[in-house]
Parts: structure tokens; sequence; C-alpha cells
């Protein structure tokens, strides 16, 4: 059998049914790809959320580019993929044709008013999350909080620098730090 | 023009959202403002559907943000253009560069781009519970979403405290439109 079908198949089932995007969705895939279908290994599941861990992008897309790539290169991937955004594509775009008709009424918009604050408190749950996982040391917390009052900074005084800015920043300095580090723990080696 | 400016905008969040979803959110929310796409408010309401609707967050709001500017070719196009970065990524790390992320500059360089993303997404968080919940400055409705902030924190943050793992996000978002119908319609 062909598994190219299977694979989009498989995908778009992942892409249709899970809620919450993200974490949410790497449950469903691991059941799907390793349990089921046995594409792929436990291990290589594990190895995947690493990667998509230090890889920028949707960790959805991440796996589906991996185990399409894995069972069938390129063509596989490129299934996988298309797979897992079609449906939320579809469904989204359904509702970005009526949402401005649906806020002219007047229950849905209170609710909405109400579903305003529910996305903030998501938002703030989530970096709690990501705070409790940083590692506890002093460097990550220095660049922690320097992102965290800049950002502040920007949003109060409605400066326009880009988050990415501070994130290559970061990157930069942290580099320069460990290349410095290394240097200098060269140069006591020579001694 | 337009799909141009969708493409670049998007695909530079595609490349720069670490950490998923919310991490991609403080990302769309500089892109969409600074192109005056959609105001704070729709985008707001379009992260809260997102996150109740199907597939990938960041996905999602590609092709809302895409939809509202240029149609059909619009949300095709920001999809595309969010999820492209990530595609290829894999595609090198897999294929070719398997040393890649395990080299220590690279590692270097991440040591120092995560923490970073988790203070803009706290930063981004605080900010948006600060705008729509507490201050709102010359506005006679104040305690309305003061109430439901608070309202909606206690029972979010708490019940995580009780039951382990809390309720999850759909669920507070379907009881903070009941709470929104409520407090607004008194």
């Amino acid at each position: 059998m062909n598994i190219l079908p299977v694979l989009f198949l498989s995908f778009a089932k992942i892409g249709l049914f899970t809620f919450g995007g993200g974490y949410a969705m790497i449950a469903l895939i691991e059941d799907t790809c390793v349990e089921k279908k046995k594409w792929i290994t436990h291990d290589e599941m594990m190895n995947i959320t690493v990667i998509a861990e230090s890889t920028p992008g949707p960790i959805a897309i991440n796996c589906a580019t991996y185990v399409g790539f894995k069972q069938k290169g390129f063509a596989g991937a490129l299934a996988a993929t298309t797979g897992m955004i079609l449906p939320s594509f579809c469904i989204i775009f359904a509702i970005s044709v009526y949402l401005d008709r649906f806020l002219e009424i007047t229950w849905i918009a209170h609710a909405f008013q109400g579903i305003k604050i529910a996305a903030g408190i998501l938002i703030l749950d989530a970096a709690v999350r990501m705070l409790k996982k940083m590692p506890k040391k002093v460097l990550p917390r220095v660049f922690m909080l320097c992102a965290f009052t800049a950002m502040l900074l920007i949003n109060i005084f409605s400066v326009r620098i880009s988050s990415i800015i501070l994130m290559l920043t970061a990157g930069l300095v942290s580099l320069i730090i460990f290349m410095a580090r290394k240097a200098s723990s060269k140069g006591g080696d020579g001694k | 023009m337009i799909l141009m400016e969708l493409f670049i905008g998007f695909l530079k969040v595609g490349c720069f959202a670490f950490g998923g979803a919310y991490g991609a959110i403080p990302l769309i929310r500089d892109v969409v403002l600074s192109y005056g796409w959609l105001d704070d408010e729709m985008l707001t309401y379009m992260i809260a559907v997102s996150e109740s609707t199907p597939g990938p967050i960041m996905v999602n709001l590609a092709t809302y943000v895409g939809s509202s500017q240029a149609g059909i070719p619009g949300s095709l196009v920001a999809t595309l253009a969010v999820v492209l970065p990530s595609f290829i990524i894999i595609l090198l790390v897999t294929a070719m560069l398997k040393g890649l992320l395990k080299s220590p500059y690279v590692q270097a360089v991440l040591r120092g781009v995560k923490p970073c993303m988790t203070g803009i997404i706290l930063a981004t968080g605080v900010c948006m519970i600060a705008r729509n919940g507490i201050v709102i400055p010359g506005s006679s409705l104040t305690w309305r979403p003061l109430i439901l902030t608070l309202t909606l924190g206690t029972v979010y943050f708490g019940s995580g405290k009780i039951k382990k793992g809390g309720i999850s996000p759909i669920m507070l978002i379907c009881l903070s439109a009941l709470a929104g119908i409520a407090v607004y319609g008194l």
C-alpha cells in the first residue's frame, strides 16, 4: 500500500482532533506514530521533542515533518505536514469569514469580553510553566529578567523594537560568554 | 503588496518562534500590530479562538490573519510562511546536519535565546492581563473586567492546586465566555 495517503490521513486526523496545539498534540502523535503505526520508536519520539524544543516553529509541524521524512523522504514530509495543517486551515478560514458578523451579536460580544481575559491568563500560565522548567542557574535568570524588563518597557512605551531583536541579542551575548569562558579555560590550561 | 508583506511577516514568526505557540504570540503581536493588520482587541479574540479550535495555534493565527487581510490567497501565503522555516529546518537537521543541534556553539546560542523567550512571554502575559483586565483609564465599566480577571484567574490557577493539571485551557475559555455573558449581561 502506498504510504503517502496513509501519512496524510493519519496526520490530518491528529490535526483535526487535537485542541490546544503544541504539547497536547505530542501525546496523540506518539499514540499514532509509535504505538499504532510503529513508524518511529519511543526513543526517536523523545528525540523529536527535544529537537522541536530547540528549533523554531509549531511543534506539531516539526513532528509531522520528521516522521514523514523518515517514512518516505521529502514527499513523505510534505504529505504529513500538509495533512497536519489542512483541517485547521479549513476551520479557521470558515471562522474568519463569519467572525465579524458573529461579534455583532450582543451576547457573543459579551462572551468574547470574558474570552479575552482567558487568553491573557493562558499566556501567563504558559510563561509560568516555562519558568519552572528553566535551569536554576544565574545566567538564564539574568537573561529572562532582562528580556522581561525590556519587553515590559517596549509594551508600556509602545516602542517599535521587535522581540526578534531581543532574542538575537540574547543569543549573541550567550555565545560571546561561552566563547570567552572557553578561551579563558584554554588560557588557564596553557599555563 | 499585501501578499508579500504577509509572507515576510509570518516567515519572521516561523523563524523565531521558539517554545511553541506561546512563543509565537509575542512575535505575531509585533508583526500584526506594526503592519496594522488587526487591532489588539481582535488579535486577543483570535488567540482564544485558535486555542479552542483544533490544530497548531500558530498555524491557526496565521490562517486567520492572512484571510482577514487578503482572503484565500492571503491565508494560504501566511500559513505557508509560518510553516516553511520549521519544515526546512527539520529536513536539514534530520537529513544532513545530525550533529548541528549538539554543537556547543549552537547550544550556547540556545541557552541565551530560550530564557529570553520565557521573559518575553511572561511580559506579554502580564501586559495583556493588565490591559484587558485592570487598567482601563476613563472607563466607567472598569469593575467588570477586573471581576472577570480575578474570578477566572482564581478558578484557573486554583484548580491546578486542587486537582493535578487543573482545568484545561478549552474549559477555561468556555467558562470565560459564560462569565462574560453573565457579567456584561447584567
